[in-house]
C-alpha cells in the first residue's frame, strides 16, 4: 500500500506520521508540499498535526486554501483514503471535506494527555480492526478540538454512523458536542480526528492501541 | 482606493468559551450587569478599486472564501 503525507509550514507531527506509516505499511510515504498541485498515485493520504501557518485567522484556515488541498480534494472525490489528525482534522473541516468546525477548548487550555476513545462505528475502513464499542487509549494535544456542528448536521452524522470515535468515560478534553473525537465523510473515505493514534503504535510508545486504525485504513490483514 | 471594515462574529447558538471568560473577568472587575459577551474579529482592508459595488462584491467573496467560517460565523462589510 502506497501512502502520501502532506507537508505544510508549521506542522510538527509530520515525522511521527511518516514513522507510523513506514512501520505499519512497510514502506516510507511520499511527501507532498503545500504548493504541489498533483499528488502521486497512492492509496492513502495523511495530513499530520501541528500548527500550520501559525494557526493564524482560524486553525487550519490558511492551509485549507493552499494548492495541495485542491489536489487532496480531487483524490478524496476519486475515492482515495484520507486521514487528518489534529491540525489535519481542522484543515479537512476548513477545506469543506468534512462537516462542522473545531473551536477553542471549553477549558480555554491546551490539553496534552491520554484519553479513552470508544469505537462508535467499527464498520468503517478506518476501524474494521477494532470491535464495536471497544475502548482504546490515545494521546491528545490540542487547543482547539471542540467539535461543533449545527443540529441538522449533527443528526445526520449520528444517524449515518459518521461519528467514528467518541471520548469515553468522562475523558472529553475539549467540550466537543456529543463527545465527538473523530468523524468520517458521507462517502466513508475521509476521516478526521483530534487524537493522535500515530503516537501509540509500538511497545516503545507504551501501547499499540492506535495501530488498528492504520492497519484498517491500509487494508493490512490481521 | 476604498477602505472597508469587515466584522466577523459567532452565530447565535455557537458556544463561545473566550467570550464567557471575558464576561466573567468583567464581572470580576466589578462591572455589574454584564449580561453576555461574544468575541469576534475585525479586519480593516484597503482595496485598489474605485467602483464601490465591485469592491463590496469582492469583500463579500473574501469573507466567504477565507475571512469567515460560515459554519460558525456571520460577517458584515462596511465601506469606510
Amino acid at each position: 500500500m502506497k501512502s502520501a503525507v502532506v507537508l505544510l509550514p508549521g506542522l510538527n507531527r509530520d515525522r511521527d506520521m511518516i514513522a507510523a506509516l513506514t512501520k505499519i505499511s512497510g514502506k516510507p510515504p511520499v511527501t507532498v508540499w503545500q504548493t504541489d498541485t498533483e499528488i502521486p498515485d497512492v492509496d492513502l493520504i495523511a495530513i499530520p498535526g501541528g500548527f500550520s501557518f501559525g494557526d493564524y485567522l482560524r486553525c487550519g484556515a490558511i492551509a485549507a486554501r493552499m494548492p495541495v488541498m485542491r489536489a487532496v480534494a480531487e483524490k478524496a472525490a476519486a475515492g482515495v483514503t484520507v486521514i487528518g489528525v489534529c491540525n489535519g482534522f481542522q484543515i479537512l473541516v476548513e477545506a469543506g471535506l468534512l462537516p462542522g468546525a473545531l473551536m477553542r477548548n471549553t477549558s480555554l487550555k491546551f490539553v496534552c494527555r491520554q484519553v479513552k476513545l470508544e469505537i462508535t462505528n467499527a464498520n468503517t475502513m478506518f476501524t474494521r480492526r477494532y470491535q464495536p464499542g471497544q475502548i482504546i487509549r490515545s494521546p491528545v494535544a490540542h487547543h482547539d478540538g471542540n467539535y461543533f456542528a449545527d443540529a441538522d448536521t449533527l443528526a445526520r452524522l449520528e444517524g449515518e454512523g459518521q461519528v467514528v470515535f467518541r471520548y469515553a468515560e468522562g475523558t472529553n478534553p475539549n467540550g466537543s458536542i456529543n463527545d465527538i473525537a473523530g468523524i468520517i465523510n458521507s462517502q466513508g473515505n475521509v476521516l478526521g480526528l483530534m487524537p493522535h493514534p500515530e503516537n501509540l503504535i509500538e511497545a516503545a510508545h507504551g501501547g499499540t492501541d492506535g495501530r488498528g486504525l492504520f492497519e484498517s485504513a491500509l487494508g493490512i490483514a490481521a | 482606493m476604498i477602505k472597508a471594515r469587515i466584522t466577523v462574529t459567532l452565530k447565535n447558538g455557537v458556544l463561545d468559551p473566550q467570550g464567557k471568560a471575558i464576561e466573567h473577568a468583567l464581572s470580576g472587575l466589578g462591572f455589574g450587569g454584564v449580561g453576555a459577551v461574544r468575541q469576534g474579529k475585525v479586519f480593516d482592508v484597503e482595496l485598489a478599486e474605485s467602483d464601490k459595488a465591485k469592491a463590496e462584491a469582492d469583500l463579500k467573496a473574501m469573507c466567504d472564501k477565507l475571512l469567515a467560517n460560515t459554519v460558525i460565523e456571520n460577517y458584515s462589510v462596511t465601506l469606510t
